[in-house]
């Protein structure tokens, strides 16, 4: 790890109100890998992903993206920066057709409204069926490609994906990882924050545990499998 | 032939105005979630701007509306959005609607303030000259205003769904966040909406003041119009709500044109119903259109929880209320006559907003009307209304006038709740204009054109009430009955099942309660108990008219008991009291008149909107006083064990 990893996290500390979550985080994700960040419920890996999109500002410690210290950045501003953000439960705007939806990847995208739509309904034909639909009414399946649409469109330095798998079924799981796997395969850096492990640790070089706001475990993902239980079953009281 | 094609376009242009107010509205309230109601006084306020700088300055009219509509207008819709509306995106109804109503009060206050009355006239454009068609002649103003609705009609639809700008401005309501990760700044679009909706305000306003003069109620109510238009597109839905617009331009119209045929004497025997119900048709269409839309689907995963004052034990209610009377007993005592009268007009406005504790402090309802049925109270008390009712205050007339306004506010609230919260208080802001027209101008109210009714006070149950201080301690009596009763619903099953419904109405529809019923019943109660509230306000007042129940009374009401805590009664008490005394300082300063209304909004947004006011601050005083003094040891329960170490 000699160059400058895509993002760095570092003795991170956060808050909501007066009560505590994260405390002391340090996180790194090396340029060009994907790494899995797992954990029990409430162990912090949202809050974690929130801190480094700038939606929450951390109350100590360093964010760093691409070598640049950016605490207290605006989400806008780093997602212009080229950082991806895919939030837990569709990333989508219900009330906003396909198309439009894919409109608004323009903020972020170095091609046109046209190639954006290209790029998309070649990957997923299923949304170019219906894309005047209101993003709302499609099935789960649909709406989380329409959000990882975005990621494929745009073209990131780093992609963060907030638990992918959430209420979807497991063939469509499937397809969403080859697609991570294909998009990191392009040279992007990826975060993939998962509380069902096995399908992120597949596609990740590296895996971060958590439990309790702290990192608990580092390491290559055919070593963290074998010590998962215990984080999630032993360690998270 | 002429006749019907002279009207129609009468009505096409008519409806092209209210066009342009409706987008404007619609613009802003789908790209933020809030209703803003004091809409049509931006464009009031604006009108009196440009009045001042194309007519008083004398600029050419052409840069003076520039100015107004290009530059003064998208300021302040700028600077709304920072300060007020930014933080009620995700506020309940409520809350938005008692700020925004804040605003409406403000702005005519500050009109009132900047330019009293006077006679001004703002000339139309390219005065007298136009378009001859047939026999009717098209004023270059009414074409100008024609042309300026399609312009604008064509230009938001194109910007609102086919540029990145507009759909993101959409999508802000969606999910600010969301919209922050897609890289674009929702602040921003936020303020461009607003901009662009106070700068539409400003062109309806300019564009009809030659039509509807300089005055600050006409151009206020240009809302009412507007909104009732869009609803015929839920508010959200740009082209329908212009097909809204002309069709109710058209209506509007075509009515003028019927009313010249109705014979003087049938106009005579309805003594001012045919005007009023002609002025009042922009409500009745609003209540149609409401009546004719498919039911709500109930909203899931909206959870308000607010949070209220903590419900007094039934011996401290009952001990305050004795404290209460005694109080009001000895302060009459020592006050003359005409300050027994002002005190005693003063508690009637707390009793009237004791009615608004029920709707708005739990049920977290709005109602804009409630003057309104202050008004039909009285109206009731002095003989008017109903037939088996004489004048004077009696358990009878009491009764009545209890249940002539409880059947009055069912029939408002059941257009409006079949739907949801927000339009319940916009049909009361309707409804408080059309009784206005259609009752309390007729002959049926006080008389056709208005007028004024006097009532002799009698005696209550035996008790003399001609003296001013009887009638005050009636009034304080009346205070402390009722808000046994407001209480006692509170603390009923009926009381939690509306807390529940207004924190959250699809939890509470899945534990199997009728929520819509619930809340109809309490608007009736409210509305019941205003009417109660009018016997004695015009048993106070002895003399009562078309003026004092007008749509605009109903608003400061409900900001002074929202400043003053509308979810208790003290609460309540604090905010008719304030109000009810204005007048008193008002006869001292009179220049404060406006000023009033706009320290009510500071104050409004001071609170954060928050309705447990005022009150909320002393309870926190107080509760702290009480834990500061020592405390009487409970040693018969530390014996028992039941208090283990007690402070």
């Amino acid at each position: 790890m000699t160059e400058t990893p895509a993002l760095e996290l570092i003795d991170v500390h956060a808050a909501y109100g007066r009560i505590e979550v994260l405390h002391g985080v340090d996180l790194t994700v090396p340029r060009g890998c994907v790494v899995a960040l797992l954990g029990p419920n409430g162990a912090g890996k949202s809050t974690t992903l929130r801190v480094a999109s700038g939606q929450m500002p951390p109350t100590s410690g360093h964010v760093h993206l691409s070598g640049h210290h950016l605490n207290g950045a605006d989400p806008d501003r780093l997602a212009r920066a080229g950082l991806c953000t895919i939030p837990e439960g569709r990333g989508v705007f219900p009330n906003l057709s396909v198309d439009e939806n894919l409109r608004l990847f323009a903020y972020t995208a170095k091609v046109g409204e046209k190639d954006i739509r290209e790029r998309t309904f070649a990957q997923f034909p299923r949304l170019q069926e219906r894309r005047s639909q209101l993003a709302g009414r499609l099935s789960g399946g649909e709406q989380q490609m329409l959000a990882m649409a975005r990621a494929l469109a745009t073209d990131p330095a780093l992609l963060m994906l907030d638990e992918l798998s959430m209420g979807l079924a497991p063939l469509i799981v499937e397809q969403l990882y080859e697609l991570v796997a294909e998009i990191a395969a392009t040279g992007v850096s990826v975060l993939v924050v998962e509380q069902f492990a096995r399908r992120a640790l597949a596609v990740a070089q590296y895996a971060v545990v958590m439990v309790g706001g702290r990192v608990t475990a580092v390491g290559e993902p055919a070593d963290i499998e074998s010590q998962l239980s215990e984080a999630y079953l032993g360690g998270a009281a | 032939m002429s006749q019907f094609l002279a009207f129609t376009i009468i009505g096409l242009i008519a409806g092209s105005a209210y066009a342009v107010a409706a987008s404007g509205l619609v613009l802003t309230y789908a790209t933020s979630n809030v209703f803003n109601i004091a809409h049509g006084s931006v464009g009031m306020f604006m009108a009196f701007v440009y009045w001042e700088l194309a007519v008083d300055r004398g600029l050419p009219p052409l840069l003076a509306l520039v100015l107004v509509v290009g530059v003064l207008a998208p300021l302040f819709g700028l600077l709304i959005e920072r300060f007020m509306m930014r933080k009620l995106t995700d506020a309940p109804v409520a809350v938005a609607l008692v700020v925004t109503v804040a605003l409406l009060v403000a702005l005519i206050g500050a009109a009132q303030a900047l330019w009293p009355p006077a006679g001004r006239k703002v000339d139309p454009y390219f005065n007298g000259r136009g378009l001859q068609v047939g026999d009717y002649f098209i004023t270059a103003q009414q074409l100008i205003t024609f042309g300026v609705a399609v312009a604008v009609a064509a230009a938001l639809f194109v910007l609102l769904n086919r540029t990145r700008t507009g759909t993101a401005m959409r999508a802000v309501v969606d999910n600010r966040e969301l919209l922050a990760l897609h890289g674009a700044r929702p602040n921003r679009l936020s303020g461009l909406s607003w901009a662009i909706g106070c700068s539409l305000a400003a062109l309806a306003g300019v564009l009809l003041v030659p039509t509807l003069q300089l005055d600050y109620l006409n151009l206020t109510l240009l809302v009412i119009a507007a909104y009732a238009a869009a609803m015929v597109g839920r508010l959200k839905n740009l082209p329908r709500t212009f097909v809204g617009a002309l069709v109710l331009g058209l209506l509007t119209s075509y009515a003028q044109w019927g009313v010249a045929y109705i014979p003087a004497s049938v106009d005579q025997t309805l003594g001012g119903l045919v005007q009023g119900t002609r002025i009042a048709l922009p409500t009745i269409f609003l209540l149609a259109v409401m009546l004719m839309l498919p039911q709500d689907k109930l909203r899931v995963g909206r959870v308000a929880g607010t949070k209220m004052p903590a419900l007094p034990s039934w011996s401290r209610t009952l001990t305050w209320g004795a404290v209460f009377l005694a109080g009001v007993f000895v302060l009459t005592g020592s006050l003359s006559e005409a300050d027994n009268s002002r005190f005693g007009q003063a508690l009637c406005i707390s009793l009237i907003m004791l009615s608004l504790v029920l709707l708005v402090g739990y049920g977290g309802d709005v109602s804009l009307c409630q003057m309104s049925f202050v008004g039909v109270g009285g109206l009731v008390v002095g003989g008017k209304l109903l037939p088996f009712v004489d004048a004077g205050i009696t358990v009878w007339s009491i009764a009545w006038a209890f249940l002539a306004t409880a059947l009055l506010g069912v029939l408002v609230a059941v257009p409006a709740l079949r739907l949801r919260g927000l339009y319940l208080g916009l049909a009361t802001l309707a409804v408080a204009s059309a009784l206005d027209s259609m009752l309390f101008q007729t002959k049926f109210g006080f008389g056709a054109g208005g007028g004024s009714l006097t009532l002799e006070r009698g005696s209550l149950l035996g008790l003399d009430l001609t003296g001013e201080r009887a009638m005050a301690m009636s009034v304080a009596v009346a205070f402390v009955l009722m808000g046994f009763l407001v209480l006692g619903v509170r603390r009923s099953r009926y009381g939690r099942i509306l807390l529940a419904a207004r924190d959250s109405e699809a939890a509470c529809a899945t534990l199997g309660y009728n929520t819509r019923a619930v809340r109809v019943a309490v608007f009736a109660v409210s509305a019941g108990l205003a009417g109660v509230a009018g016997v004695f306000y015009t048993g106070m007042r002895v003399s009562i008219s078309t003026a004092d129940f007008m749509f605009f009374q109903s608003l400061p009401l409900l900001l002074f008991a929202v400043v003053g805590g509308v979810t208790t009664v003290t609460g309540v008490l604090l905010g008719g009291l304030a109000y009810g005394l204005m007048p008193v300082l008002l006869d001292q300063v009179p220049a404060l008149a406006g000023v009033i209304y706009v320290l009510l909004l500071l104050a409004v947004l001071g609170l954060g909107g928050n309705p447990n006011g005022v009150a909320q601050l002393l309870f926190g005083w107080g509760n702290r006083l009480r834990a500061a003094l020592p405390r009487q040891l409970d040693l018969a329960r530390i014996e028992k064990g039941e208090v283990v170490g007690a402070s």
